[in-house]
């Protein structure tokens, strides 16, 4: 029924686009990889038992 | 684990979201959840939502992103979270 | 680059909006019922009968249409023992038809055949199993005599009707903590996953807590095992404090109480998470103008858990960016302050902290629906009288399953 695949989406492009739209907040220079996308099942948080 | 190479993620061909898949907008993008896999999308961009969005009435995902306003340098940042969303289910190929 | 590590990197960011809390909680635990036919030492809700308050089966629909409207993707459905109300499976089968996915965690006590392959048949609705030992001397210590055949029973069932993937749910203990390969292999053979979860000192295992709380050693392995299994063992997240060892475990390693999910208990209290059922975590109740919404969106409790917190006492350590300083209820229930570490704090900091707390004066749950009958296997609590005098038999008109 599950599959635990974990993902990893690596944006290829080194060059480090302006994305519109987004606030300031949302760039972080100092990552390398930026990542549009991220997974998490829904048992990963806490809070629920 | 399985790494997506964003550069195998075809942009020129067709693509849906899945059907078991509920899409929330939130002010930092979307959440996506697949009711079949139990897992849990995050879309970092509202712009990422509009390429999602956009995929069922565009012939292609390309299309889909300039339609969504993603500019030529961009692409390959988008393609990459495309192919992560494939390979998660979440979006798949339309047939039509 | 390994998954753990992106995850960290990126969802650095998606923890600051998260910690803000969203418009609607991503998924939320529904205690459903405080009966119960079983009373576990370490019953999170102290639950055992059943609250005549309860909501009613119209309340349950409406509050449904509310997390429908509000796009909850996911309920896990609890109590007590949710199956022992009548209502129960109309109830799933409306979250269901109305966008809601359900999981509900169960003892097994209702799991037969029949309900096997109706749950089997089921896209939206997934199955938690509870159980506390690898073997039977271990788990019926802490759940009573008897859980651990009703539990494998269950399973053999869920596995036979072709349910695959249900999951079997571990609270460790000092005591389990060595079985952790025999879990797993309980799961393997019935086609389950296994989960991990944390113990709280919350409800009736604020009595039990001292005594059952894995050690310092214990925890160290606990991680360690974790670590191994990666993906493959859920944890509800529930270990993040272990982050401080060093690499975090798969999730998204953050206290969500009050910010994307919360607790919505039998009588409509919403409180911050389901180990915080105290009057200090008590956001509001679904009866009130403006329903589970209102609450979520407007309670004074959720905006300050939603408001930035330094890291107080823990701001100068190290691991404290893992870490987050752990988790409030669990510091709450021991008495600690909640701006300091957890009292398992892999630095040991908590440990140390325990040794001023006052023998006595950590807080107790705000309620107790424990039966008030049968006897207490590990220690006799100190657990204050029940407040309600009414002594409703939650069983009434129920009959254990045929074999």
């Amino acid at each position: 029924m599950d599959e635990h695949v974990a993902v990893v989406a690596e944006a290829v492009d080194s060059t480090r686009p302006q994305v519109p739209g987004q606030d300031a907040t949302e760039r972080e220079p100092e990552l390398v990889d930026e990542l549009l996308v991220e997974e998490v099942s829904i048992d990963g948080m806490c809070g629920v038992y | 684990m399985s790494t997506e190479d964003g550069r195998s993620f075809d942009l020129d061909r067709a693509w849906r979201l899945d059907e078991r898949v509920s899409i929330r907008p939130e002010r930092f993008g979307a959440l996506l959840y697949h009711f079949g896999t139990r897992r849990l999308s995050f879309l970092k961009s509202r712009q990422l939502l509009d390429v999602v969005r956009g995929l069922a009435e565009q012939p292609t995902a390309r299309a889909a992103c300039v339609q969504a306003g993603v500019r030529d340098a961009e692409l390959p940042r988008y393609r990459a979270a495309l192919a992560a969303l494939a390979a998660s289910r979440m979006i798949r190929p339309r047939s039509a | 680059m390994s998954h753990v590590d992106t995850g960290r990197a990126a969802g650095q960011r998606l923890v600051e909006h998260f910690e803000c809390g969203l418009d609607a909680p991503i998924c939320l635990t529904w205690e459903l019922t405080y009966a119960c036919n079983l009373s576990c030492v370490h019953c999170l809700s102290s639950s055992g009968r059943r609250d005549p308050r309860e909501l009613s089966t119209a309340e349950c629909t409406a509050l449904i249409d509310e997390l429908e409207r509000m796009q909850v993707f996911y309920v896990n459905i609890g109590g007590g023992e949710p199956t022992v109300r009548p209502d129960f499976w109309d109830l799933v089968d409306y979250a269901t038809a109305h966008r809601v996915g359900v999981k509900f965690s169960t003892n097994g006590v209702k799991i037969t055949p029949e309900i096997a392959q109706r749950l089997a048949g089921s896209d939206y609705v997934d199955v938690q199993v509870s159980l506390d030992g690898a073997t039977e001397e271990v788990n019926d210590a802490v759940r009573g005599p008897g859980a651990y055949r009703t539990a494998l029973r269950a399973m053999e069932h869920l596995a036979a009707a072709g349910f695959v993937g249900f999951k079997v749910s571990v609270v460790v203990t000092r005591h389990n903590v060595g079985q952790l390969d025999a879990f797993q292999a309980i799961a393997d053979r019935y086609r389950a996953q296994l989960r991990l979860t944390r113990l709280r000192p919350s409800g009736r295992g604020a009595d039990v807590w001292d005594e059952l709380h894995p050690t310092a050693a214990q925890q160290r392995a606990l991680y360690e095992w974790l670590l191994a299994h990666g993906e493959q063992v859920l944890t509800g997240d529930s270990f993040f404090h272990l982050a401080g060892y060093g690499e975090s475990l798969p999730g998204l390693n953050l206290c969500g109480a009050g910010r994307v999910v919360c607790l919505i208990d039998p009588v409509g209290d919403v409180y911050a998470c389901p180990f915080a059922i105290h009057d200090s975590f008590l956001a509001g109740n679904v009866r009130a103008d403006g329903g589970f919404a209102r609450v979520w969106r407007e309670s004074a409790l959720f905006a300050d858990l939603r408001r930035p917190h330094g890291g107080g006492a823990c701001s100068a350590c190290s691991a404290y960016d893992a870490c987050r300083g752990g988790c409030m209820a669990a510091k709450f229930f021991t008495g600690l302050p909640l701006d300091g570490p957890d009292p398992e704090c892999v630095r040991g900091h908590g440990e140390a902290a325990l040794a001023t707390v006052a023998a006595g004066s950590a807080p107790r749950p705000s309620s107790d629906h424990s039966h008030r009958t049968g006897p207490v296997p590990v220690t006799i609590g100190r657990r204050r009288p029940p407040e309600r005098a009414c002594d409703e038999n939650p069983l009434a008109g129920f009959a254990l399953p045929v074999r």
